[in-house]
């Protein structure tokens, strides 16, 4: 049933382009879906493990920076003389090595702050994004600081037989943030729904008794955060081959907050969550600016925001479900308790 | 105090444990062992130090002096996963569930053990990874079924009552495969019906080979089921042996009852 739902889900929006012609619409939907890919990976962390990361964007960052630089190559002088010089490697590499770096920051955030869990965790994560982000912004000879990275090469995707195919139309970059979407969700469902995942929904819900049952704690959080980097690294890098040029403000604080409203509205430990509140809230700017002058845009997504959480506090996923439940319930009491009583015949 | 060596294989041992929190002493010289198949019940008025001793054994504390060991390995220093994956799995007196999970998902996080796959396998939807997944299904229910609450297995742990709560916490310590079990006051909140059920679910669990060390509270049900009791009194052991001597040793019922009761 749910795979169903959720291919019926992805023809459709492998459809929009079919109908869709308007290039500043397609733009936002492919903005949108990188975004909620970002927006997946955090709430792997926040929804799956309970643990905040308000500096999601760092990871975000280092996956474009280190995907840019790896296409566009780069002459780095260390300690006088000695000089670190890449040549440019196709953007398809650096989309890999984004994923694979972006992974081993999480790996160092989520081993230095998991020890102490909770406020220690938002703010190491704020102050990792940040100290990047000035990095970014002062190491000139490498990043270009202010100044951005530009005429980042777009991805190709070798074809056998048919040579090189660049993915520079928006059309193209619509479907590889698709296909990128629909691993980054596949992954994360098998992931919440193995053991692993398992453990880390009793950590949430009871350290206590979840390391007695034998769950490593430290283990288990750091693979969250390693996998939640990883990913939001892939979409740092597709961003940056698709818009083609990055500066510091890619570190931007109102990026995280961006991927924490998808969640949160979406609903945090739901893994369609962040994807339904991923498309209201990425094209709600769309949609508000013919219609109202900006001042009034921003008011108004404010309390479309509030009005959410206000009427499904659990966010728009989970709600809906607990409604849909109830409803069942109402309409056939006896289907409870079915798994075991299949097992027994 | 001699210690009474029980006559199999020792499977835990207690060795000259202290413990001090601050200047507050809670347990000094706890020496005793529990063997293997066995069931020894760890009794005592409040603030006897009763949990003080569970914790140490299950690495959620460490001794300010002597060694716990299980098995012949010392649990000094270890984290209470790793004291888990030596098969020693302990229930907790409160808090016994992952109450926003429904009993059968409580016990799928208790198989964590059991259910390990390589990461790739998990991620990939190897075939592997598909029938560990199976397997802890079944595995799950059988352990539902187990405990008796299969026509709860689908409801949210935390809706269910105490005793029903308690079974649970059971289920899960169960799920993590133990070859030796510590039960913190199990039956507490339970009804008397629900105790007796309790005790023939104790007795099934040691007939399968699990070692169990139980604290507890409610008196008939600890001499009914022991094969050995220690008594605790302000950290110390001042009594320990089979039921019938525990029931009449003149230090029990002083720390029991008062020293009243003696001359009633």
């Amino acid at each position: 049933m749910k795979r169903v739902v959720g291919l019926i889900c992805v023809l459709a929006f492998a459809s929009v382009p079919l109908w869709l012609r308007d290039p500043y619409l397609l733009n936002a939907l492919i903005t949108t879906g990188i975004f909620i890919i970002g927006a997946m990976s955090l709430n792997l962390l926040l929804g799956f493990t309970g643990q905040l990361s308000l500096g999601h964007v760092a990871f975000f960052g280092i996956g474009a920076y280190v995907s840019s630089l790896t296409a566009l190559g780069f002459d780095v002088g260390l300690f006088g003389d000695v000089h670190v010089v890449h040549t440019p490697w196709p953007p398809i590499v650096g989309f890999v090595l984004a994923i694979i770096v972006a992974g081993c920051c999480g790996y160092l955030v989520g081993r230095l702050s998991f020890r102490v869990r909770g406020a220690y965790f938002v703010i190491v994560t704020i102050s990792f994004a940040e100290v990047v982000r000035l990095v970014a912004l002062n190491w000139v000879e490498l990043t270009q600081g202010p100044l951005a990275l530009n005429n980042i090469p777009s991805i190709a995707i070798g074809l056998p037989g048919m040579g090189d195919l660049v993915l520079r139309t928006k059309l193209q970059n619509y479907y590889l943030v698709l296909v990128v979407a629909v691993i980054a969700y596949v992954l994360i469902a098998r992931l919440v729904h193995s053991h692993y995942g398992r453990a880390m929904r009793g950590l949430m819900e009871n350290e206590t008794l979840a390391v007695a049952v034998g769950i490593d704690v430290t283990r288990t959080l750091t693979l969250a955060a390693v996998i939640s980097a990883g990913i939001a690294g892939a979409a740092g890098s597709l961003y940056a081959h698709y818009i083609r040029i990055i500066d510091p403000d890619i570190f931007a604080f109102i990026n995280t907050v961006t991927m924490v409203i998808m969640v949160v509205s979406g609903g945090k430990g739901s893994l369609a969550g962040p994807v339904v509140g991923g498309v209201i809230f990425g094209l709600l700017p769309v949609v508000l600016r013919p219609i109202m002058p900006p001042e009034a845009q921003w008011i108004s997504y404010g309390c479309v925001l509030i009005l959410i959480l206000f009427v499904l506090p659990r966010g728009i996923v989970p709600s809906l479900a607990e409604r849909l439940m109830q409803v069942r319930a109402r309409i056939a009491r006896p289907v409870v308790a079915s798994s075991i009583a299949k097992e027994r015949a | 105090m001699t210690v009474l060596a029980p006559a199999r294989d020792i499977a835990l041992s207690v060795e000259q444990v202290g413990v001090q929190f601050g200047g507050l002493v809670a347990l000094s010289g706890l020496n005793f062992v529990v063997g293997e198949g066995e069931i020894v019940s760890l009794i005592g008025p409040n603030g006897a130090g009763k949990t003080t001793a569970f914790n140490i054994m299950t690495g959620f504390l460490d001794p300010t002096k002597g060694t716990v060991k299980y098995r012949g390995t010392g649990l000094n220093g270890l984290k209470p996963h790793q004291v888990a994956d030596l098969g020693l799995i302990r229930t907790f007196q409160r808090t016994s569930v992952f109450p926003r999970d429904t009993v059968f998902d409580n016990v799928l996080i208790g198989l964590h053990r059991q259910g390990r796959v390589p990461l790739l396998d998990a991620l990939l939807g190897l075939p592997r990874a598909r029938s560990s997944e199976r397997a802890q299904r079944e595995r799950a229910a059988e352990l539902i079924r187990w405990v008796g609450l299969e026509a709860r297995a689908n409801d949210l742990a935390g809706s269910l009552s105490y005793g029903e709560q308690r079974l649970v916490g059971v289920a899960l310590a169960l799920a993590a495969q133990p070859s030796m079990l510590l039960l913190d006051e199990p039956v507490s909140g339970m009804n008397a019906s629900e105790t007796h059920s309790f005790v023939e679910l104790i007795r099934s669990i040691r007939d399968r080979g699990v070692t169990i060390l139980l604290v507890e509270h409610d008196m008939p049900m600890v001499m009914s089921v022991s094969d050995r009791i220690v008594v605790l009194n302000y950290g110390r052991i001042i009594a320990e042996g089979p039921p019938d001597a525990i029931r009449n040793d003149p230090a029990v019922i002083e720390a029991y009852l008062g020293q009243g009761a003696q001359r009633a």
